[in-house]
């Protein structure tokens, strides 16, 4: 390693231009993470205001706040945004946009026009997904399982499907632009065994979204087919079979599971080792099991259909390969458990993120366990209890693990520090909150409550009402971060180049970082985790 | 939390739950147990020995993964094998009909009492439902009994279990199904058989048109069936005798039949229900396709459908003497 070149302060990517024209047809990665961080932000409050409004209104058995018909809108606009307009963009497109290029050591990803093509594509799927949800109002779930998507939903359905058609091509040439340059754009001495975990995950992330994005594209035009011209497929009233498409759609959404949460894998073994000062526990161990969970990921589908009537000799293959995907993902788990072990451990922002993770996944993954388990997934398959799995992966992994991104990366981003005391405060108050509103739903769910209910049984009443005051906690630590990320952009950027110590090469330039992003290529001594010997610019803090 | 096995499908999931929380509970206080000591004892400023680091990593993770295989596979085998063993309804199954739709759970006993969104049942006996929907895919999903399946609107779905505790348990539809969703809703009455008897009421006969042989209960599906049987003219071609040669339907419930393109089939409910609205797809050996019937999709409800179909299961041992399109039920007064 080396250190920064006492040179004069670059010109940072920020300052290279002012208007939004300048901000708009920008092709360096840096600026079009930002323009991703704006949209999906926007996009990640839109989502939220409708799970707080699923939440106030489940204070009341009969539903406390609006229609039957609004709360099924509801839970649609939350569901669809948040899974293909926020979970599956943002650490890809936010912090994998910004970074991949210098943690490879690159002046930019490989096609950098593509780049910015994709930020255009998504923004415009966007729209009209919103037009449709607030134009229209689909009342489908994000499933959209037929014959009542294409039988008896709005028609507004075909706009949203088209809007998550769209969006979809953004996810493909992000992956595609990521897979070729961790391929071609990585600087001499940066072999595949020393690119940092975050390069892994994203290499795997982007194998996977460049492999089941077509075959969503193809659901959603074969769904539009039979709703628009009444083609056959899936309506058993025009001679199709319901059934394929949830085979058809799960064959992209599980995988799409892996799309959210790899990623956030990747942040956390980027933070652990930096904040425990030790080298990540078995390198190569996390690092192949973001490929193996990649590959795993495609063989799991059925085990969203074990009460869907399908062959019990395929829901008992579907279950073991759905054990067997725990396997690597238990391994990341020990690992970074392990990495802990023997270090110099400072409990800052980034790390009590990345500690949340890990104990959120982890029950997360755990209970994954119980629902590929046959006769346990029969009682809770569409209960709560997946509604609350799925929120400790997603939730309680994947946000927790991009929060802690923003804040571990945020002096790279913007050259400025975040408040400390209100870090810690945020992240300790998110980690209550979520436990809070998310806990209850497994009970909930083990005692029988269906997903998707507006109005429900009053003996649920209690568990409910525990839910939304977590949610209101929720609530409050996601405003936080919102709020001292814009305050600290009133002060200068005067963060140091490497304020952590931290050993990966976007480390080695200043921050934020020049347009060419280097001035001298970087040199490559090791692997981004050599933290047993000091390097000369770590900080005294601490 | 509660427990205690109500029914059949109940104790096998809690036997697994219960295995599961403690496998899980054990890994989550190691894992967060292992965190909290690391970060207390390694906290920045401690004097901790930090000497001594773990070598031989390559052994550990193989050790680690060696380990999981074994206790996910063992996991894997005594699930799946507690599931596959009771996928099967004992073969005396009390079969009880259940037809979903927008948003009401219709249920069909064989002796012919209906009801909506209840379903009486007897405990310490094995159920076997038999489902299907008009619309959208419902679940079937009884909290208390730890069960659930899908409804589909293109083919039978079945459940079975053995209730063992009289009471009213909730039934939930599970799967979205539009604006009522969550107001598709019922109770299952679990009644002792006894009490469950005198629920479904008396099963008066129907006498045979022929005094001597078999009758059939009087309002039950099959006598339904068997008026619908010749409203729908089906008498014309499937009775003893009939001038058009076809299939016959006495003596093939429950029992293999042969197809033309040398597979077997069973003659179940999904195999009678598909042959009516679907002739053509499973053609008997000795006939060509096409087949001379007409498709009666569109023509006949789902209830007459069961109704049919018990009506064919009552002619397991053969047709009643007499059943012919020469006596036909409409001269001796019974209405279509």
């Amino acid at each position: 390693m080396t250190t920064l070149p006492a040179a004069v302060r670059q010109e940072s990517y920020l300052a290279e231009g002012r208007t939004i024209r300048s901000w708009l047809l920008s092709v360096d990665h840096k600026r079009i993470a930002i323009l991703y961080l704006v949209a999906i932000t926007g996009l990640f409050v839109i989502g939220g205001f409708a799970a707080m409004l699923i939440r106030v209104h489940l204070l009341t058995p009969q539903g406390a706040l609006v229609s039957k018909e609004e709360y099924n809108r509801l839970f649609t606009l939350h569901g669809t945004t948040m899974v293909w307009f926020f979970l599956i963009p943002s650490i890809p497109t936010v912090l994998g946009n910004f970074l991949l290029p210098l943690m490879v050591g690159a002046r930019d990803l490989a096609f950098p026009r593509l780049n910015l093509a994709s930020w255009y594509v998504f923004v415009a799927g966007g729209c009209v997904a919103m037009a449709a949800m607030f134009a229209g109002g689909v009342d489908t779930g994000w499933t959209f399982y037929t014959p009542y998507s294409t039988r008896f939903a709005s028609p507004a359905v075909v706009l949203l499907l088209l809007g998550i058609f769209i969006a979809g091509f953004s996810s493909i040439f992000t992956g595609l632009n990521f897979i070729v340059t961790t391929h071609t754009m990585r600087v001499p001495g940066l072999t595949w065994l020393r690119l940092p975990l975050f390069v892994w995950s994203l290499y795997a992330t982007s194998l996977v979204l460049v492999l089941a994005t077509p075959v969503l594209a193809i659901v959603l035009v074969l769904l539009g087919v039979e709703r628009l011209w009444g083609v056959g497929i899936f309506d058993p009233a025009l001679g199709g079979d319901p059934v394929l498409f949830q085979h058809l759609f799960w064959f992209y959404s599980h995988p799409a599971v892996y799309i959210m949460i790899l990623p956030g894998m990747g942040v956390v073994s980027e933070i652990i080792p930096c904040f425990a000062r030790r080298p990540i526990f078995g390198y190569r161990f996390v690092a192949m099991s973001s490929l193996a969970i990649a590959v795993l990921s495609f063989l799991v589908w059925g085990h969203h259909m074990f009460v869907s009537g399908q062959s019990i000799y395929a829901s008992m293959a579907f279950s073991i390969l759905s054990f067997l995907v725990a396997v690597p993902s238990a391994i990341k788990v020990f690992n970074w458990t392990f990495t802990l072990r023997k270090g110099t451990i400072r409990l800052r922002t980034p790390m009590l993120y990345a500690l949340g993770f890990v104990g959120l996944f982890t029950i997360g993954g755990l209970t994954g366990l119980f629902v590929a388990s046959l006769p346990v997934d029969v009682h809770v398959h569409d209960t709560y209890f997946i509604i609350a799995h799925f929120h400790y992966i997603m939730v309680g992994g994947a946000v927790m693990a991009y929060l802690g991104g923003m804040h571990f990366w945020w002096p790279k981003i913007s050259g400025r520090m975040y408040p400390e005391g209100w870090g810690v405060f945020s992240a300790v108050l998110m980690f209550i909150g979520f436990n809070l509103t998310f806990f209850p739903q497994f009970i909930l769910g083990y005692e029988g409550m269906p997903r998707r209910y507006a109005t429900y049984p009053a003996e649920f009443q209690v568990l409910n009402v525990l839910s939304t005051a977590g949610a209101s906690i929720l609530g409050v630590a996601y405003v936080a971060p919102l709020v001292y990320f814009l305050w600290s952009l009133r002060s200068p950027p005067t963060a140091a180049p490497n304020p952590w110590g931290a050993r990966g090469l976007e480390w080695q330039t200043t921050s934020p970082p020049p347009p060419e992003n280097f001035v001298a290529p970087p040199i490559v001594a090791d692997t981004p985790y050599d933290y047993d010997h000091p390097a000369p610019e770590d900080p005294t803090h601490g | 939390m509660i427990l205690d096995p109500s029914s059949s499908s109940a104790a096998r999931f809690s036997d697994v739950f219960t295995a599961l929380m403690v496998f899980a509970g054990a890994i989550v206080l190691l894992v967060l147990g292992l965190v909290v000591v690391y970060c207390t004892r390694y906290r920045a400023g401690s004097g901790a020995d930090r000497s001594g680091r773990l070598v031989h990593v390559g052994k550990l993770e193989a050790l680690a993964i060696g380990a999981m295989a074994v206790t996910f596979g063992a996991l894997f085998v005594w699930a799946a094998k507690l599931y596959f063993d009771n996928a099967t309804p004992p073969a005396d199954a009390r079969t009880i009909y259940i037809v979903a739709r927008q948003w009401m759970w219709k249920v069909e006993h064989p002796g012919g009492r209906r009801e909506i969104n209840e379903l009486h049942i007897p405990i310490g006996e094995p159920v076997r439902l038999v489902m299907i929907s008009q619309d959208v895919i419902h679940s079937f999903f009884i909290p208390r009994f730890r069960l659930k399946q899908d409804v589909l609107p293109t083919r039978y779905t079945t459940l079975w279990f053995v209730a063992y505790e009289p009471g009213e348990f909730h039934l939930f539809c599970s799967q979205y199904c539009g604006a009522d969703h969550s107001q598709m809703r019922g109770t299952v009455v679990a009644m002792e058989p006894a009490e469950f008897q005198r629920w479904l009421g008396p099963s008066p006969m129907v006498p045979a048109p022929v005094p001597g042989t078999p009758g059939t209960p009087q309002g039950g599906l099959a006598a339904g069936g068997r008026s619908v049987f010749f409203a729908l003219g089906c008498n014309a071609c499937h009775v003893p005798g009939a001038s058009v040669r076809a299939p016959r339907l006495d003596g093939i419930w429950d029992r293999p039949i042969a197809l033309r393109n040398g597979q077997t089939v069973t003659g179940d409910e999904q195999y009678i229900r598909e042959s009516i609205l679907d002739p053509n797809a499973k053609i008997s050996a000795g006939y060509t396709p096409p087949s001379l019937m007409p498709t009666y999709r569109g023509t006949v409800t789902p209830e007459q459908i069961t109704q049919l179909i018990e009506f064919i299961k009552s002619l397991r041992d053969g047709w009643p003497p007499g059943l012919s399109p020469v006596q036909h039920p409409s001269q001796t007064g019974e209405k279509p």
